[in-house]
């Protein structure tokens, strides 16, 4: 169509805007990235059992559960919601994986998925059609799952080996040296990546975080997005879980405290706005290595204490928040 | 032939009846605007329009049959789109993404083509005269970009009818001359639009109907031309004028030779204020007269230091505040009663005593501390004196009545002893018998000394209670109605643009 009478809008002012606004977009998105690889740098330089192949593999490994679970939080607080039920699923899922690895390994996935997946899908619906925080519903669904991890593992004193051989063999077996597990992890990321970024679903999970009353009257299905990151999470934790207990050869009890906090670090860290609305999970993925990487450093260097490793991710959190306030009122202001 | 049809629709809120048989009309190609003033019903009408309510009674018809939208989105698909007033879009995202949300271009693997998207997005502004990268997130762009953006986004979808919530209220001049541009190409198009706006000129210059609600009824529908300024503006504020149906006393108390206790000069704020200038005596109630979006409440609000100024004065008994912010002008002696006494006004969880007490706690505390036996002497005293109706000074103003939320509010401001009293419809929504109180209270306080500044939707209250009327639109003074001439029929030629 054409409009004779229209002049142009936004000519002169936006060159300058554009370019500030690319700058400050690249730092946003990019900047865990940066400080990951400076990190690693410095590392390969400094310390040399930082310097193998084996190590790089070891924190894959150890960082493919955190990996999950941090995947799900980032759909989650891109809504502008957030999950503190994702430590307690993992653990759940880890104990449910062990005990029904007795019926084989589809059942040692399949059943912390439905478990899992029910109780995204409860926290989902209450989010979503009660109104209800995010916030108090997961943290009731982290208390009611944690409760029934006790309860079926006998106060935590019980506990379940896995018996499935092939189940173990995921857990221990490598392809290229590289975890079995690092590679699922990898191809559920890559998975995820594509949904977040090129589909429908994805631009609503944007809409959503960006402007709940503007998507809804776009016509996107508000509702039904809450609910399926919230499934997604859970899902994704489950999975988590069962790995885990794929690894140690049994579902441990005692892990997963505070799990979906390191979580809502590394997607916060890796850019995604805690507000909602923006981040990427790239960035995520980032964050979960950058963390990783942290901790792996602490314990080359031996004889400090790995509580310094919370100390330092958390310096480090507050450090990017700070940072991330600073960039967004720096784009408003264009 | 009708595009869009309602008939005698009514709908009813608890207290209210917003809309009582209303029957609209628009034809396609048509340009109709939809007027009133506030609680008028229009948006109660618009919001029937498009799903976003459903009537009590009444009949929807759309394109020849009957039609009833469930939800927003039913309305959409069936081709009536909505601009709102603030842009409802998703400013985190891409200008395109915003442009295609939920109709995103798909390859044959299911997933988004980007590069489809954005050169589709790309050639669909150039007819609106934005030219920019789509890749932008859109809160970026400037406010006139983005309403086209909502525009285009609202017309993209196969649109036969779009209504417009006051698509102006935002944009600089040569904005709105795109608008109107696209508006032109739209109506040529067969499209209908629904026009909502209280800018006089662009109405007369951009519509063919007018259909005028007033108390959720229609008052007034027929082609706009027809209808002379002066006619749609008293049909607007209308009702029949009886005197001494306020509680005002009507004896004009300013002392006209006083030096003026608040002195206005040239108020400017971006395109909502040019040049306001007037002046306040001890004593005198000047009112702010004019239509919705005026700018009158931001005329107040800018003298309380509460909105953006880009320049212009304000002195309290001769002493320039220099740029007003809120502090200074508390501290000068100005008290500004908000509009919205619920949002901007009361803390309704907090008691009668701690909100009247709020605003002088630094005058009734030494060394951080605050003298509860003083806090007590000022409360009772406006209780009394206000008549305040309360279990106790510690019951929760949540609690009260609209009237003694007001009265509550007064005292906060009275107690910080102002010398200009700047009152934002004080009387919306309280009762006959505390709007009568609130009345004789302005009355005495302006007799004790005090300028008082009045804005009312209320035409009798603007009239009855003001000793002069300065009469505002579209952020202009364009007249100041003294003595004789406070009459409503002077206010309403002034507000039309009728009167020289």
């Amino acid at each position: 169509m054409t409009v004779s009478e229209a002049p142009a809008i936004v000519v002169e002012d936006v060159r300058k805007a554009e370019r500030t606004d690319h700058v400050v977009g690249a730092v946003q998105r990019q900047g865990a990235l940066a400080v990951l690889v400076i990190v690693v740098l410095i590392s390969l330089m400094a310390f040399p059992g930082f310097r193998s192949f084996d190590n790089a593999a070891t924190i894959l490994v150890a960082a493919a559960p955190p990996m999950l679970i941090a995947l799900g939080m980032t759909f989650v607080i891109i809504t502008g919601g957030i999950d503190l039920s994702v430590g307690s699923l993992y653990v759940l899922g880890g104990v449910l994986a062990a005990w029904a690895s007795q019926y084989g390994i589809l059942a040692a996935f399949a059943l912390p998925l439905a478990v899992c997946g029910a109780i995204g899908v409860a926290n989902g619906l209450l989010i979503a059609y009660t109104r209800m925080a995010p916030f108090i519903v997961t943290l009731a669904a982290l208390l009611g799952a944690r409760g029934l991890m006790r309860a079926i593992s006998a106060e935590g004193s019980e506990t379940y080996l896995v018996r499935d051989g092939a189940l173990r063999r995921l857990g221990n077996g490598s392809l290229f040296d590289i975890g079995y597990q690092v590679w699922l992890v990898a191809a559920l990321v890559a998975l995820g990546m594509i949904v977040l970024a090129r589909t429908r679903f994805g631009a609503s999970v944007y809409a959503v975080g960006g402007s709940e009353d503007a998507a809804a009257l776009m016509g996107v299905p508000v509702r039904r997005t809450k609910v399926w990151v919230y499934v997604l999470s859970g899902l994704l934790a489950g999975v988590a879980g069962a790995i885990n207990a794929a690894k140690l050869g049994s579902g441990v009890t005692v892990l997963g405290t505070g799990m979906e906090l390191d979580a809502i670090a590394a997607v916060v860290i890796g850019g995604t706005l805690l507000t909602g609305g923006a981040g990427t999970i790239a960035g995520t993925v980032a964050g979960v290595l950058l963390l990783g990487v942290i901790q792996n450093l602490i314990n080359q260097v031996g004889n400090v204490n790995s509580n310094w490793q919370q100390v330092i991710s958390g310096a480090f959190l507050a450090l990017v928040v700070v940072a991330q306030t600073y960039l967004v009122r720096l784009r408003r202001v264009n | 032939m009708s595009l869009l049809h309602v008939t005698e629709v009514s709908k009813t809120f608890p207290g209210v009846r917003a809309l009582d048989r209303v029957s609209f009309t628009l034809r396609p190609g048509e340009v109709h605007a939809l007027v009133g003033e506030n609680g008028a019903g229009k948006s109660t009408l618009i919001k029937v329009l498009t799903g976003v309510y459903q009537p009590d009674e009444g009949e929807l018809t759309y394109q020849g049959s009957p039609a009833r939208f469930g939800t927003p989105m039913d309305a959409q698909h069936a081709g009536i789109s909505t601009i709102y007033q603030e842009v409802n879009l998703v400013p985190l995202m891409s200008v395109a993404q915003n442009l295609f949300l939920g109709r995103e271009p798909r390859n044959a693997l299911g997933l988004v083509d980007r590069k489809r998207m954005e050169r589709e997005a790309r050639e669909l502004l150039a007819g609106y005269g934005v030219t920019t990268d789509v890749r932008r997130p859109l809160g970026t762009l400037a406010l006139g970009a983005q309403q086209m953006v909502a525009l285009a986004r609202a017309v993209m979808i196969e649109a036969k009818v779009v209504i417009m919530d006051e698509p102006t209220s935002s944009l600089e001049p040569r904005e709105v001359r795109t608008l109107f541009g696209v508006i032109r190409d739209l109506h040529a198009r067969g499209i209908g639009i629904v026009y909502v706006s209280h800018r006089l000129d662009e109405l007369y210059e951009i519509c063919d109907a007018v259909t005028i609600l007033r108390d959720g009824r229609v008052v007034h529908t027929g082609q706009l031309a027809e209808l002379s300024r002066i006619r749609l503006v008293s049909l607007m504020l209308g009702r029949e004028m009886t005197e001494g149906a306020t509680a005002f006393s009507g004896a004009a108390t300013g002392d006209g030779d006083a030096p003026p206790v608040l002195r206005v000069r040239g108020l400017n704020s971006r395109h909502k204020l040019h040049d306001v200038s007037f002046d306040v005596r001890p004593g005198e109630v000047v009112g702010l007269g004019g239509l919705l979006g005026a700018g009158r409440s931001e005329t107040i609000k800018a003298i309380g230091g509460a909105y953006h100024l880009d320049s212009g004065d304000v002195e309290v008994d001769g002493k320039d505040l220099r740029k007003p912010t809120t502090v200074r002008a508390v501290k000068a002696g100005i008290a500004v009663q908000p509009e919205d006494r619920k949002a901007e006004g009361i803390i309704p969880t907090l008691s009668v005593r701690e909100n009247i007490a709020l605003a002088v706690l630094p005058r009734l505390s030494r060394l951080g501390l605050v003298s509860d036996a003083r806090v007590d002497e000022v409360v009772t005293a406006y209780m009394t004196r206000l008549r305040i109706k309360a279990a106790s000074p510690d019951q929760a103003v949540g609690d009260l009545s609209g009237g003694n939320q007001q009265k509550v509010l007064l005292a906060r401001l009275l107690a910080t002893g102002p010398k200009a009293l700047l009152l934002d419809e004080p009387t919306r929504g309280i009762d006959v018998g505390a709007k009568a109180e609130v009345q004789s209270l302005i009355d005495e306080l302006a007799a004790e000394g005090l300028g008082v500044v009045l804005v009312s939707s209320d035409a009798e209250e603007l009239i009855e209670g003001s000793d002069r009327v300065v009469v505002l639109r579209d952020g202009v003074v364009v007249g100041t109605l003294t003595g004789a001439e406070v009459t409503t029929e002077d206010l309403m030629a002034a507000i039309a643009g009728e009167r020289s």
